[in-house]
């Protein structure tokens, strides 16, 4: 025990020693750096792109920390020369005029005129150049993410002289992704040397690998190289990445797929339950989803500064609104109507129309965007070809939270037997207790309470308008016609089927022809199986 | 045609229906072109278009309340077969613009132009005779009705199923009718139209025959639905509306039955549609829309189920609110649509019909 | 070879091709005295056999009640009669040719099989007279239903078969305001204008008075000879009062068949009726 402590504390004493130590060397090399850097920039103001290029050698290896924001600079088009005195100056655009810094002394020059300026030109081969060069210094980056993506944008340049620093980078690299692509950019030179065994070498490593690039070096191999086993193994590699990017194309349609289906599924769950327990067709259904996404949006505005809050309170807070509004409609309208389920469709149709006009009313009839949660944007990269967007991926996960918690709710608790119980056999139900009328309601309720949710899920993905139920509700009853009355399973299944089979067929026929072919698809299934993918069987069908 | 009108018989609100129609066909066409401008008895033109859509509305809404109704079939799809026969009657028009379009073409019509297209699509061809577009516009609804109710009606399809199914199928139809690859103009439909069998489509006594048309084909949709209705087949429809299995049982092919009404309520609803492109002078996809279907529905509701002449009167009735009220409040219209859905269903469920019958069965 | 022999056959004027011949089932073949063959029939709903193996022959002109305990098939068998439902394996024919189980609920109807449901099912929007007049024997396509007009014959017959049911009073009265028992007579009064060759009649005189039982028990035996008649009851008095032959079905499947007396003396009967 105490000669652990000991151990400790004697590294703490010692750190800064060797911190010192090594920092001497730095030191020395440190008045190098800043010499060829301002080398660099004093070769800048050449008119001659070779001396530039040469330039942009010298600032590269410099190591000099401002090399960076000037190489992206030159790049950018920022860097000027002072028309005076020819001082390589960084510009900005500012009020009146361009604000002008020195680069190498950083001084601030006041803002200054166009004509007062002259821009440092770049051409093709400079512009190459510098992207590498900027990749080179991200190669020193403490970020292994950083250095990672700086070796992609470098594997376009490399030649096969490039080698040697790869591998000197290679041994240094400690991280395994960046050694994983310092292997490619390696094998990716070898291809362009002349060593046959090292090309072979570096086909074995290549195949399979996903990057643009070594796709386009695999192409040019095919038709340029000399040897034949050389080729042979380049096309068969190159067959190999083709069916892998096709198999993850097919699972990015499966992916939107499945995304489309989760948006389906919530909308239609709601709709499952009332139309299965009460047998009611609630045209309202689309409309109750809308207000479940504007109080997502009126959430919002009420705290700007905490859109993660807001939307982690909308969900409650819709599943309440939109349920409120579910049990006055029922308790106002649809009781009256029970065994009339044609009029109940059109009173709710009607109920539709006033709840869009008065959401035009309140909140104008131009769509509103709701912004999304940071961790909700961008994408997850699995590879070069395929990425999924963190929004899909959150409503997906969310749907199935959602179906999960319901299943439960109707399997285990003591609302979900009654609803059961009301939805088999009404009478029945009623003379053992049940309280059909309050049963009917709280159904009722949670299923608008459901819609709402699925509103909060949809202001993620699309704008929020007053139309925003009308353009999901006839999809939500395909699936409810599709996947049966009253089971949860059913609309599961149907949801996420109709979902993938619309990804499917869109890039074969076309978003619209798509949704056509499925409706027809629809109606045909509907002639095999009247009832749906899990029909009730037996005489309680009729 | 004796049995026609034989089946008018005791019909009164009928024969008065009628009555008005007939008197209607002769005073309006005459109170717009006889009759000065000043003299308060004068109808302008705008207000003769506008009834004769009413009247077509009105043919629509007797052919909705003949399957929903007497078959117990509540169609949201009815608004397609309308479009149907709209488009065929446009597609005539359109031909017959011939060279005086924007661009000049004598034989594409200006959006095809617009588009680069070179040839006439071949569903093109033969509307540029008007007997082929009169049968089309009979035809392609019918074809359409066939289609679904065949495959509807044969697997047993009913109630909200079947209601769903027909809102799908109009929604279809208006997706794919928005498609300028469809060949029907896109988004914006056809319009433009110049004349129709060589008559200037902006002369008033053109207006007043199309008015004078509409009244007939009214009268005529009137007069079939009826004798349909008081036929055996009339009365085996109600069986079904009430108790489909039963009839089964005692014989009848209940999806036959079914097809041959729905088909034929589907011809009426495209002959009103025909009849309605060449007064508004403009035919889109919006037709097709499941909003408009559904509002068909509830004229129908409006003016009382299974009395036809309820229909009517349910369609004039709402029609008439609407234009009055969408220039007056336009955001109350759709209030007020909404309204009447929740409303009629509550408190008036045989409609304005059934309060007439009410009183009557008072005195 | 081939093409050239299908090419003669295309040629061939006479040919007539298999998709152009009518498909017509046969009509009524009662040669051997049997009317109704149901054989070796089982029907499952969700696991749960309604029906088990059953066999069952009804004579021509023959009056038969089937018994059972509530659950025991009687329904689901008439089902299966009059197509409503098909049976998982097994076969039902109609006389010697007619195959049931191709046929759907019109088709059979039509074939001369008529039926009176558990639950009065009239129509009740319409009146008496109109319920009969749907129900008459004839042409039931669309178009000859469009344009039927009654002759003065059919009109008689509709008055005969109201005055036999005695609804003659309420002819033009809506069907839906009779009563109970008015209503299941109507529903008999529609098997009889449909003149079937045999009826099916589920549980006719519940909800009856005895006399109105008693008006029963004399129609339907007086029904049978002509017509073969199934009868469904529950009511043992009524049944012992017009069955010559009864067969008892339990749990899907025939358990004993015999006179009244014979069924009621049988061990097995007796178990299943009074549990042991």
């Amino acid at each position: 025990m105490g000669q652990h402590h000991y151990r400790a504390l004697l590294s703490l004493v010692t750190l800064p020693f060797l911190l010192l130590v090594c920092f001497f060397p730095a030191v020395a090399a440190q008045t190098a750096t800043q010499e060829s850097f301002e080398q660099g920039i004093h070769l800048l103001k050449s008119r001659k792109f070779q001396e530039k290029n040469r330039a942009v050698e010298l600032i590269t290896d410099s190591g000099d920390p401002r090399s960076m924001d000037v190489l992206q600079d030159l790049l950018a088009g920022k860097l000027f020369l002072l028309r005076t005195d020819q001082t390589v100056v960084q510009v900005k655009s500012a009020k009146g005029g361009y604000a002008v810094t020195g680069v190498l002394q950083q001084q601030d020059l006041g803002t200054l005129q166009t004509r007062q300026l002259k821009k440092i030109t770049i051409n093709n081969a400079l512009r190459g150049a510098l992207k590498s060069g900027i990749a080179k210094i991200n190669l020193q980056h403490p970020d292994p993410g950083v250095r990672a993506n700086a070796v992609e944008s470098m594997l376009e340049e490399i030649t096969a002289d490039s080698v040697q620093m790869l591998e000197e980078l290679k041994t240094k690299e400690q991280n395994k992704a960046v050694r994983r692509e310092l292997e490619t950019a390696i094998a990716i030179s070898w291809l362009k040397g002349n060593d046959e065994a090292q090309k072979l070498k570096a086909l074995d490593t290549l195949s399979g690998s996903l990057t643009p690039v070594v796709r386009n070096e695999l192409k040019k191999i095919t038709t340029q190289e000399n040897s034949e086993a050389v080729q042979k193994k380049a096309l068969q590699a190159l067959h190999t990445i083709e069916a892998k990017v096709k198999w993850y194309a097919k699972l990015e349609t499966l992916f939107f797929g499945l995304s489309l289906g989760s948006v389906l599924v919530l909308a239609a769950i709601g709709l499952a339950i009332t139309f299965g327990v009460i047998g009611v067709i609630n045209m309202a259904h689309g409309e109750l989803i809308m207000i479940g996404a504007y109080t997502t949006y009126v959430l919002q505005q009420c705290m700007p500064d905490h859109i993660g809050l807001s939307l982690a309170l909308a969900i409650p807070a819709a599943f309440c609104v939109s349920g409120l509004v579910g049990v006055i409609i029922e308790r106002s309208v649809i009781r009256f109507l029970y065994g009339r389920p044609l009029e109940t469709l059109l009173a709710t149709f009607g109920i539709s129309l006033i709840l869009q006009q008065t959401v035009r009313s309140i909140f104008s009839p131009l769509n509103r965007s709701v912004i999304t949660p940071e961790w909700m944007t961008g994408s997850l990269a699995i590879n070069p070809v395929l990425s999924l967007t963190t929004n899909r991926v959150t409503v997906f996960i969310f749907a199935m939270l959602v179906f999960t918690t319901l299943y439960i709710l109707l399997k285990k608790s003591s609302l979900g037997l009654q609803v059961r119980a009301v939805s088999q056999n009404r009478a029945m139900a009623r003379s053992m207790g049940i309280h059909a009328a309050k049963v009917d309601a709280l159904t009722f309720g949670l299923g608008s309470g459901i819609a709402g949710i699925a509103g909060v899920a949809l202001s993620q993905l699309t704008n929020v308008g007053p139309n925003l139920g009308q353009s999901y509700i006839i999809d939500s009853f395909m699936v409810v016609v599709f996947g049966g009355v009253g089971n949860l399973w059913g609309t599961m299944l149907g949801g996420l089927s109709l979902g993938i089979a619309n990804k499917v067929l869109e890039p074969w026929s076309g978003a619209v022809l798509a949704k056509i072919l499925i409706l027809v698809l629809i109606i045909l299934f509907i002639q095999k199986r009247p009832q749906g993918l899990f029909p009730q069987k037996g005489r309680a069908a009729e | 045609m004796i049995s026609l009108f034989a089946s008018l018989r005791g019909d009164r609100a009928g024969i008065i229906l009628l009555i008005l129609l007939l008197l209607a066909t002769v005073a309006v066409p005459v109170c717009n072109l006889v009759v000065p401008e000043n003299s308060p008895v004068h109808i302008s033109t705008f207000t003769m278009a506008l009834l004769g859509k009413y009247l077509c509305y009105a043919l629509l809404a007797i052919s909705v309340d003949l399957v929903w109704g007497y078959l117990g079939i509540l169609s949201l799809g009815h608004g397609a077969f309308f479009a149907l026969g709209g488009y065929a009657m446009g597609m005539y028009l359109m031909r017959q613009i011939g060279d005086r379009g924007v661009y000049g073409n004598p034989l594409l019509p200006d959006f095809m132009v617009f588009l680069n297209w070179k040839d006439l699509p071949w569903f093109w061809h033969g509307f540029d005779m008007f007997w082929f577009t009169l049968l089309m516009v009979l035809i392609v609804p019918a074809l359409l009705a066939i289609v679904v109710g065949w495959f509807a009606f044969r697997s047993r399809v009913t109630g909200v199923y079947l209601s769903i199914i027909t809102q799908a199928m109009t929604y279809a139809l208006m997706l794919a009718f928005f498609r300028n690859e469809m060949g029907f103009g896109g988004n914006n439909g056809l319009t433009d139209f110049k004349d129709l069998l060589g008559f200037s489509l902006q002369s008033d006594s053109t207006r007043a025959g199309l008015f004078i048309a509409s009244a007939l084909a009214l009268a005529f949709g009137y007069i079939s639905c009826r004798y349909i209705t008081r036929s055996r087949l009339g009365q085996a429809a109600l069986a079904i509306r009430d108790q489909e299995a039963r009839l089964r049982f005692i014989g009848y092919r209940v999806e036959n039955i079914k097809l041959w009404i729905f088909t034929f309520s589907a011809m009426l609803a495209g002959l009103a549609g025909a009849l309605y492109v060449p007064q508004v002078g403009i035919i889109n996809p919006t037709e097709f829309s499941p909003l408009n279907s559904i509002e068909m529905v509830v004229w129908v509701a409006v003016g009382g189920r299974a009395t036809l002449y309820g229909a009517a009167v349910g369609a004039l009735l709402v029609n008439y609110a609407k234009s009055f009220l969408t220039v007056t409040f336009p955001d109350a219209w759709l209030f007020g649509l909404g309204a009447i859905f929740v409303l009629v269903t509550l408190f008036l469920p045989k409609g304005v019909a059934g309060l007439f019958k009410k009183q009557e069965a008072h005195r | 070879m081939i093409s050239s022999s299908s090419l003669r056959s295309l040629l061939n004027r006479e040919e007539v091709f298999p998709f152009l011949v009518p498909d017509i089932p046969p009509e009524l073949d009662l040669s051997h005295g049997v009317i109704l063959y149901l054989e070796g029939i089982s029907v499952s709903f969700d696991g749960f056999k309604a029906i088990n193996d059953l066999n069952l022959y009804i004579d021509d002109g023959e009056l038969r009640c089937i018994i059972g305990p509530n659950g025991a098939g009687k329904t689901t068998m008439m089902d299966i009669i009059t197509g409503k439902t098909r049976p998982d394996i097994g076969s039902a024919w109609f006389g010697q040719g007619i195959n049931l189980l191709k046929l759907d609920e019109p088709e059979i109807a039509a074939k001369g099989i008529g039926r009176k449901f558990q639950k009065p099912t009239v129509f009740e929007e319409h009146t008496v007279h109109t319920n009969l007049e749907l129900a008459m024997a004839g042409d039931k396509s669309v178009w000859k239903t469009l344009k039927a007009k009654l002759s003065s014959e059919q009109k008689d017959s509709i008055y005969e078969v109201a005055t036999l049911i005695g609804l003659k009073e309420q002819i033009r009265t809506r069907a839906g305001s009779l009563s109970h028992g008015q209503k299941q007579w109507l529903e008999i009064g529609m098997l009889l204008m449909q003149s079937p060759k045999l009826l099916l009649i589920d549980e006719p005189v519940a909800g009856m008075t005895q006399q109105e039982m008693e008006r029963t028990a004399e129609l339907l035996t007086t029904l049978s000879g002509q017509h073969s008649v199934i009868v469904v009851e529950h009511d043992m008095d009524f049944v012992r009062s017009i069955a010559r032959k009864v067969s008892v079905l339990h749990q899907g499947s025939i358990l004993a068949e015999g006179t009244m007396d014979e069924v009621q003396n049988n061990q097995q009967v007796v178990e299943v009726y009074l549990g042991e």
